[in-house]
């Protein structure tokens, strides 16, 4: 059985240029006098085959509304559609299928599973969709092979240095082959050589394979490799622009 | 999943081990203490168990139980005998006597008179000797853990003499006798030499063992005994329950032994409840990532039941195998003889440890379900 297969939205005939598109979004936490809007009326857009960084200060949003784009977190109003489906009106065990499927994610704390092997915790993308271990470490060994982690595969996380861990979660991001990645802080827990190159890694994983790469980041030092850059401050987006400043310089 | 689930659970080995050790343990005091608590209970009725050929007993309307007896008057005998539907009727005497063993240490031992006749209540399974012997002056019969006791480390020889009640006897049967609730050293001997040695007279009859004839239940005969001489009559079954109801009744036994099998149950719960309520806790953000990446509730719930499973596998079978074993190793001392470990205990632990193991997954099962996948974005 090939649990890819069974997509039940088939959305590989979509040919819409944007990836996901946010409109109106509102979060609030809390209720009544302790009620607290966190997003105020988001509307955003965000194209496949391009890198997305969402960037502003902290408490400002960015990881509320990375929340309701994955489908973590159900907003209070608005729409969120990924690839063309509405994934706020998917309930349950559809809109977990839809996670599983379609979207890929590397987060700031690499939270790779300890007492899984690279090759294994790259796999557990794969094995939640169904597939047995055995063959999902073969996919994931072949795409570490690609990131320059063949020799590590079979190394544990506490064996492996940061910017190898954030290789590792980004082969589990990657290894079911998403449309869209959801990057939280990927650089965070990396040095400025380690991020660079994970950084060159997603623009690289956006450009290939037409997907859409969100980031959400402090470090500005990375934002060259941003195709668009969309600024939040208190749960608003300020601006969402092309970035053009050819005059930096990577490493 | 299987696979990721049982590899979390073994890469901590210290937990998993905790886990098990929990459980083993429970397992292993409920196995251990129930076996010794149902031996103690079997030890009450062994008298009665010993002699399969009666199967109704008959005694004053006063006892209670084997230990307490009132002497019945020889007539009696004669009166039971006349009974319709009995088979036949014989006296049974039971005392506790005091013996001097070969390094001259006084001991307190059990003496059972048998008819002299038939020899009915001698246990039939002989080790050593001839049953008939005991038709000899001053002859009997004795217990082969209680010889162990008399002759500490000599070899299982007839003709040894002991002083029983000041008197001497002669060892002419070693018998396999069941062990008794209130000495390892039984003797056996004929009832008229039985009173011999407790100088005593006539109307010493402890009990009157009979038999019904096959064509009606013990039940109905004993009943018959009642009605027609007043005398208290039991069929074998309802006076060994009886006896072993007065032991639950009227001493400290279940009372102490429930408690410790109750503190097992409780330290097991505790122990692997909490262990393995932390076991879940620090793997909850790997179980969040996990439902991010699209894993159904369903699963989540599978793999920690069956990380759950596995501890309680593990554990039940260490701990039932250490119960077994200290059944085998103790029952080789005479001290534990007889006790032993029956399957319906080991399937009564089996379901207290998977009780636990339920109720620890329960509990880590509740912060599993309501974690919000959404946490593995706050660093």
């Amino acid at each position: 059985m090939n649990p890819t297969n069974r997509k039940e939205d088939s959305l590989e005939e979509n040919l819409d240029p944007i990836a996901i598109s946010c409109r109106s979004i509102v979060r609030d936490f809390g209720e009544g006098q302790a009620k607290v809007r966190v997003l105020h009326g988001i509307d955003l857009d965000i194209p496949l085959g391009k890198t997305t960084f969402l960037v502003g200060p902290s408490g400002c949003g960015k990881t509320t509304l990375i929340s309701i784009i994955a489908g973590l977190l159900t907003p209070t109003s608005g729409t969120v559609s990924v690839l063309g489906k509405e994934i706020t009106k998917l309930r349950g065990g559809r809109l977990v299928s839809f996670r599983s499927q379609y979207l890929g994610f590397i987060f700031q704390q690499f939270n790779l599973i300890p007492a899984l092997t690279a090759a294994e915790n790259a796999a557990v993308s794969l094995v939640v969709q169904g597939y047995s271990l055995a063959s999902a470490k073969r996919k994931s060994l072949v795409l570490l092979d690609k990131l320059g982690m063949s020799h590590n595969g079979n190394k544990y996380p506490n064996q492996l240095s940061g910017g190898q861990q954030q290789r590792v979660a980004i082969a589990r991001a990657l290894v079911h082959d998403p449309r869209i990645v959801i990057c939280d802080e990927p650089t965070a827990s990396l040095d400025a050589e380690s991020g660079y190159a994970v950084m060159e890694l997603l623009q690289e994983v956006a450009e290939s394979n037409e997907r859409a790469v969100i980031v959400v980041t402090h470090d500005n030092r990375i934002y060259e490799f941003a195709d668009l850059i969309a600024s939040m401050a208190d749960g608003r987006i300020l601006s969402t622009k092309a970035h053009l400043d050819e005059s930096s310089t990577k490493p | 999943m299987i696979l990721i689930a049982l590899k979390m659970l073994f890469h901590d080995r210290a937990k998993y081990l905790g886990l098990v050790i929990g459980v083993a343990f429970s397992t292993l005091l409920i196995n251990q203490q129930l076996g010794i608590f149902l031996g103690l209970l079997s030890r009450a009725a062994a008298v009665i168990v010993d002699v399969p050929e009666a199967n109704v007993w008959v005694m004053d309307p006063g006892v209670k139980n084997l230990d307490t007896v009132f002497p019945l008057r020889d007539t009696e005998l004669g009166r039971v005998r006349g009974v319709p539907g009995v088979e036949w009727a014989v006296p049974f005497f039971k005392s506790m006597a005091t013996i001097r063993t070969a390094t001259g240490d006084l001991e307190s031992a059990l003496l059972l008179g048998v008819d002299d006749a038939s020899l009915v209540g001698v246990p039939s399974d002989v080790v050593l000797g001839d049953i008939e012997e005991l038709r000899r002056p001053d002859a009997v019969a004795v217990g082969l853990d209680g010889y162990g006791k008399v002759w500490r480390n000599q070899p299982v020889t007839l003709e040894r003499t002991v002083e029983l009640n000041d008197r001497r006897a002669v060892v002419v049967a070693v018998v396999k006798d069941s062990p008794k609730f209130t000495s390892s050293i039984t003797f056996f001997t004929r009832y008229s030499q039985a009173l011999l040695y407790t100088n005593n007279g006539r109307n010493q009859m402890s009990f009157i063992l009979a038999r019904a004839q096959s064509n009606k239940s013990p039940e109905q005969v004993a009943m018959t005994i009642h009605q027609k001489t007043g005398l208290q009559a039991m069929t074998s079954n309802q006076f060994r329950d009886k006896a072993i109801q007065y032991v639950i009744d009227n001493t400290g036994i279940p009372v102490s032994f429930g408690t410790v099998v109750g503190l097992g149950i409780l330290v097991g719960v505790c122990v692997v409840g909490l262990m393995f309520n932390l076991f879940v806790l620090e793997n909850l953000r790997y179980f969040a990532v996990l439902k991010a990446i699209g894993a159904r509730n369903l699963k989540l719930v599978w793999m920690v039941f069956l990380q759950a499973l596995v501890v309680g596998f593990v554990g039940f079978s260490l701990g039932l195998f250490g119960a077994a074993s200290f059944f085998e190793f103790a029952g080789r001392n005479s001290n534990f003889a007889g006790f032993y470990l029956p399957w319906q205990v080991g399937l009564l632990s089996g379901c207290v440890a998977a009780g636990i193991i339920f109720l620890a997954s329960l509990v880590a099962l509740r912060r599993l379900l309501f974690v919000d996948p959404a946490v593995v974005f706050r660093g």
